[in-house]
């Protein structure tokens, strides 16, 4: 096997991690529908979590449970579990964010009837009339947060 | 007594969730009482930390009694202490300040408007007091969900601006999160402490290298430094007032402590400065953002937006301080976070009461006539555009001072140029708004026909619970100008044992 060959197939999980950020940095930036920016958001920071996770991982070891036959003081025994438990966490704030932005596109969906970034920029460089107004008065009535 | 580093997020954090809980409705204050409670006691909490901290040393907690390297450490030391206080009664001003407004912009989602200001400052000072990196990536994204639901507060537009804001925000934490996972890698710990000894001696690679920048990259999106400052304008100006002044102050100044957090304790500041000229970087940032927010700000006719590109250019001058890499920069980088909090709270407050009772912020539509309604508002309004502008002796003066010494010590004669130049174009765009204010629109002196006009005028000043706050503001901008040489040699010298 050629010396590349060998350095891209040793770390072929890498590979295609950073692959996975790039679509999901490229859907961020790039989409024009803003819906499709959270699913690149969504595939980005699962590149993150796949990062550690792969980053965590050892061949020939065994789960992080004391087993009584496996010496405990030679660290390739076992796998690290603290990426794993991080990772857990990083799940959590993700959800959150991706339950945010979902409640923010409904709300520019409300306010706008559409979530294509052209058009949108378009509505809000020529406010519609009715919106001139409320430069000085703000919607006191409900759907503002 | 050992366990108020937990106590000051904790009280936040729980208080936010007990008041988003009741009536939807404009006549209910529950919510508000709960935050000024939670806020209160925090504040207080702080106070007692802060004393405790600079007489005993600083309280190292153990969150669940598990030891540094397996569990999570709150560290607090004179500086946190001291920044927690700043958050806090910052905070607890702007609520007091705009619980008026809340009712007339949010309308019934008061509730949820309380909670999410609540997260933001509990997930704030959680990011101040944190020892372990891991546990800073999530409280950072903890108050920077709370900001997107508080700047998506407001016109229409906001929700759009405060959109864009959370597709920027997530790249930076993921960005943020996978240096912090290359530092791993390379190193093996996430507590800060630890870091600090351990990284001066693993030998230098590419995988440290890239572990720098993705952090400095992501915490730079956070805190809108230039060129990554793009969510910022759109994002202030049009979420609400109450919110904007909520966030502005205190959500970017504390992404500015981080960075400065990182610069100092956890990579040795040598490695930044020659091994990857980090800090020069960072430096040149702040100084392009310093004199790129400056200009946009003298081009707007919008006191909020022009206020929200004055933010970016504030966070210029920390990062140009953090630049400059030695100590007196670093202390003029942190006193001007102190002082812009100050400052910037002051100024939006202002121009929520303008919103209040004029019922606009337009700069070109504010005449003399305002000075002669609202004296009291106009009168914090010199005071704190005369501290952004750097005049003694406001606390802008001090802070722009200790730039100033960093740099002639380091001979970084550019950013000298840079800082007199901002300096006139600050004066530009707040004294554009101070000659509409107090003086003739046709430059004309002042007769007596004006002064029997302005006798006619009648007073609309804002009500006690909006005028104190402002007044208070104003107020500490001179206090803490006076007190800055107490500050510095208490709090921010005993930061830098290296020196």
């Amino acid at each position: 096997m050629p010396e590349w060959l060998e350095y891209v197939h040793d770390r072929y999980a890498y590979w295609a991690i950073v692959f996975l950020m790039i679509i999901g940095l490229y859907g961020m930036l790039f989409k024009n529908n803003l819906h499709k920016k959270v699913v690149g958001m969504i595939i980005f920071q699962n590149s993150m979590i796949l990062l550690f996770v792969t980053a965590a991982f050892k061949w020939d070891a065994t789960v992080p449970v004391r087993d009584a036959e496996i010496d405990v003081n030679v660290v390739g025994n076992y796998l690290n579990p603290l990426p794993h438990t991080l990772m857990l966490t990083a799940i959590v704030v993700g959800v959150a964010i991706v339950g945010v932005a979902f409640a923010l596109l409904i709300k520019i969906y409300d306010n706008y009837g559409t979530i294509e970034e052209d058009e949108l920029l378009e509505k809000l460089q020529s406010p519609a009339p009715e919106d001139d107004d409320s430069e000085d008065s703000f919607p006191s009535k409900g759907g503002s947060v | 007594m050992n366990h108020i580093p937990v106590l000051i997020p904790m009280v936040l954090l729980l208080g936010s969730m007990f008041a988003v809980f009741g009536r939807r409705s404009q006549e209910n204050y529950l919510p508000f009482l709960i935050a000024l409670g939670a806020m209160g006691l925090s504040a207080v909490f702080s106070i007692i930390g802060m004393v405790y901290s600079v007489t005993e040393g600083p309280i190292h907690y153990h969150l669940g009694g598990w030891q540094p390297p397996m569990g999570i450490e709150l560290i607090l030391d004179p500086l946190a202490a001291f920044f927690c206080l700043m958050i806090t009664l910052v905070a607890t001003v702007v609520l007091l300040h705009g619980e008026e407004r809340v009712r007339i912009e949010v309308g019934d989602r008061i509730p949820a408007y309380y909670s999410s200001a609540l997260m933001l400052v509990g997930g704030l000072t959680g990011i101040v007091l944190t020892g372990d990196l891991f546990n800073l990536y999530v409280f950072l994204e903890i108050s920077s969900l709370a900001s997107y639901a508080l700047l998506a507060t407001g016109r229409k537009p906001a929700a759009v601006s405060a959109f864009r804001y959370l597709i920027l925000g997530t790249i930076g934490a993921s960005l943020y999160l996978l240096g912090i996972g290359f530092l791993f890698m390379e190193v093996g710990s996430l507590n800060m402490s630890e870091l600090a000894v351990m990284i001066p001696e693993v030998p230098v690679t590419a995988g440290l290298s890239a572990a720098a920048v993705l952090i400095v990259i992501g915490i730079g999106l956070k805190m809108a430094l230039f060129p990554l400052h793009g969510w910022l304008p759109d994002a202030y100006t049009f979420a609400s007032s109450p919110a904007t002044t909520l966030v502005a102050p205190i959500g970017t100044k504390v992404a500015a402590y981080v960075l400065i957090r990182v610069f100092l304790f956890l990579f040795a500041l040598d490695f930044m400065k020659e091994g990857i000229h980090l800090t020069t970087i960072v430096g040149w940032m702040g100084a392009a953002g310093v004199i790129w927010g400056s200009v946009m700000a003298i081009t707007q006719r919008d006191m909020k937006r022009m206020l929200a590109y004055s933010s970016v250019a504030q966070v210029g001058y920390i990062a140009l301080g953090i630049g400059l890499a030695n100590p007196l920069g670093l202390i003029g980088a942190v006193l001007h976070a102190f002082a812009h909090c100050f400052m910037k709270a002051c100024l939006f407050m202002v121009q929520t009461n303008f919103l209040h009772r004029l019922g606009h912020y337009d700069i070109s539509r504010l005449d003399h006539r305002t000075r002669v309604a609202m004296p009291w508002t106009c009168a914090a309004l010199v005071v704190a555009s005369l501290s952004m502008i750097g005049l003694p002796p406001t606390i802008g003066f001090f802070s722009k001072w200790y730039l100033v010494l960093g740099c002639v010590e380091e001979g970084a004669w550019i950013f000298l140029a840079v800082l007199l130049l901002s300096t006139l174009l600050n004066a530009v765009y707040f004294f554009r708004v101070l000659e509409k204010v107090y003086l003739r629109s046709d430059g004309k002196a002042y007769d007596e026909g004006d002064i029997e006009a302005d006798q006619a005028t009648p007073s609309c000043e804002v009500g006690a619970r909006m005028l104190y706050p402002t007044l208070v503001l104003a107020g500490s901008l001179l206090v803490l100008g006076f007190a800055n040489a107490w500050i510095v040699a208490h709090f921010l010298q005993p930061m830098f044992p290296v020196w």
